[in-house]
């Protein structure tokens, strides 16, 4: 586990400081969207899930935990994408007059 | 180079670890994380922003197909009741959410992601118990510590939102240094988890700490913060996943969770510098404001009462009008009649612009969505930056449901529990009309000077029903 921890925490801090500089520059008369936007995309989590629901071999409690956080994540996967797009669909600028 | 080294490196390159995911998922979700980080970049312009929402989709759609494909998924069945299920689910809550509840939908997503992540830690410490490595477990327990406080704290801020539980503070006695001893059990708990991975008993009871901590820190925040926990359960939502990306070694889950970590800890960033609050003081500060003067002083013999009426004809004469929607707006759902305000105005050849502090509405830029909704073109939406040295040249400043955001105390007493607070500059105006229920503080309980300026009117009356009222008198012109 040490070796790939030590590049997942890579990962994970060039992760976070790439959002931070990306996020910044968002404006915040999107920040509603943008926090509905980074909920769908953090809910690939889903992936996860998947593999622990799709263990044939495991035990029944523990697809079950899976199944849950599954269809959890895909609340996520689905209604953030959407909701995201129905807000962003509302921003117009002034029609032309 | 010999072809058969080159196969060796293809393959180091493709097989990460020992239990390796097979090359064209790791190309798979090599692509999705960058469609993830163009569909935050692409949100930076309202040109680009639903494009970002269409490369999201792409790269997330992509990802869990290519992961449907990996050998270690062997049962179906299950997996697509649960999709089915949640898909469902997440459709009705997307579509049937009013725009005014979206800070609960959004504090709901956050609870929805944070138990998944939990839960699939919990899957993790039971299925690998046996032969856990302190490690492994010490990961382990960051995630569901993450996972479980997030998911019940952000049901709470749901409840508190939605208004099925009281908004304000629920405060008692010794409230922090409890919640210290339930932070310190949970932490104890965790640490001999680490030692003993075997302690199969202790697991629960560190799950329950976790879950009563994240009740116990969000009770006592009142209504008013709500931006800022919003913005923080966001984070946390996020580094819970990003946790169960170290748990399960995966890096694309790493990813997308550090992004929604980052994007949420720039927002409450945002969110506490609007309020001249620290982090530590919106959550654990619940002292009640002191009184800075009393209410009689400010105000005695000094409030100007007005009447739709003369609103009407301030409007109208007016070349350049700035509202400032506030929180009372948003609770009043007035920002349709306020749309309506606009294009009457607009129609009549006044200049009209929205001027948005960070934390009017109840989450980030909750009030442009509002705004966006009642059909306010964008362009004349402002930032309090953007506007403030503007007010100088606008003739009539309408404030609906603001309080302490245009509140002079904060720029000029330095004693007041506000000072400091970045707040739009409304009584630089030429006239300012407050339209308010009646002369009760705001979320910092203090009164408000502005109220009593030479040049500041009140329509006492609710948001919505004065808005009304004020383009029935337009219309009667």
């Amino acid at each position: 586990m040490g070796e790939s921890l030590t590049s997942n925490v890579f990962v994970f801090l060039l992760a976070a400081f790439l959002g931070y500089e990306v996020v910044r520059r968002v404006s915040p008369q999107l920040h509603t969207p943008l926090m509905a936007l980074t909920n769908a995309i953090s809910a690939i989590s889903v992936v996860g899930a998947l593999t622990i629901a799709g263990a044939g071999d495991g035990h029944t409690l523990l697809i079950t935990l899976g199944v849950i956080a599954t269809a959890c994540a895909m609340v996520n996967v689905v209604g953030g994408f959407m909701i995201t797009d129905r807000m962003l669909k509302m921003f117009k600028k002034r029609k032309g007059k | 180079m010999h072809w058969g080294n080159f196969a060796i490196i293809a393959k180091a390159a493709f097989y990460p670890h020992a239990a390796g995911l097979p090359w064209y998922v790791t190309i798979i979700y090599l692509a999705a994380a960058g469609s993830f980080v163009l569909s935050l970049k692409w949100l930076s312009s309202h040109k680009t922003a639903r494009l970002g929402v269409k490369a999201g989709e792409i790269g997330m759609a992509a990802a869990i197909i290519a992961t449907l494909f990996l050998p270690e998924i062997r049962q179906y069945n299950w997996i697509f009741i649960a999709g089915i299920a949640g898909a469902a689910v997440g459709i009705l809550l997307a579509v049937l959410t009013p725009m005014t509840a979206v800070p609960q939908q959004t504090a709901l997503s956050h609870a929805f992601g944070a138990l998944a992540a939990a839960l699939v830690g919990t899957a993790e410490f039971y299925s690998h118990q046996s032969h856990l490595t302190h490690f492994h477990t010490v990961v382990i327990c960051v995630e569901s510590l993450l996972g479980y406080l997030t998911f019940t704290g952000s049901l709470i801020a749901a409840g508190k939102l939605q208004e099925v539980l009281p908004t304000r503070p629920i405060v008692f006695k010794f409230q922090n240094p409890l919640n210290f001893i339930i932070f310190a059990l949970a932490i104890a708990a965790a640490v001999w988890l680490a030692i003993d991975p075997a302690q199969g008993i202790v697991y629960p009871v560190f799950i329950a700490l976790a879950l009563l901590f994240g009740v116990m820190l969000i009770i006592p925040i009142g209504g008013g913060d709500m931006p800022t926990v919003i913005a923080l359960l966001n984070s946390y939502a996020g580094l819970s996943a990003a946790a169960m990306g170290f748990v399960v070694n995966n890096k694309l889950l790493i990813i997308g969770g550090a992004l929604e970590g980052s994007s949420g800890f720039i927002l409450s960033m945002i969110m506490c510098k609007a309020m001249n609050r620290s982090f530590i003081n919106v959550l654990f500060g619940q002292a009640q404001a002191e009184k800075a003067a009393s209410s009689d002083d400010v105000y005695a013999g000094r409030i100007k009462n007005t009447t739709a009426e003369e609103v009407a004809d301030f409007l109208t004469s007016a070349r350049r009008v700035v509202i400032v929607p506030g929180y009372g707006l948003a609770v009043a759902q007035a920002q349709h009649v306020t749309g309506e305000l606009f294009e009457l105005l607009e129609s009549r050849g006044v200049d009209v612009q929205f001027a948005i502090h960070p934390v009017a509405g109840r989450m980030p830029g909750h009030m442009n969505v509002l705004l966006a909704e009642a059909d306010i073109p964008y362009d004349h939406l402002h930032e309090m930056e953007e506007i403030n040295e503007q007010f100088g040249e606008v003739d009539v400043v309408l404030v609906n449901g603001a309080n302490d955001v245009v509140n002079p105390d904060a720029r000029e007493n330095p004693n007041s529990p506000i000072a400091g607070m970045p707040i739009l500059n409304v009584d630089k105006a030429r006239t300012v009309v407050v339209i308010k229920r009646s002369l009760s503080p705001g979320f910092a309980g203090i009164p408000n000077p502005l109220f009593a300026c030479d040049n500041c009117l009140m329509l006492f009356s609710d948001g919505k029903a004065a808005t009304t009222e004020i383009i029935q008198q337009i219309k009667a012109q």
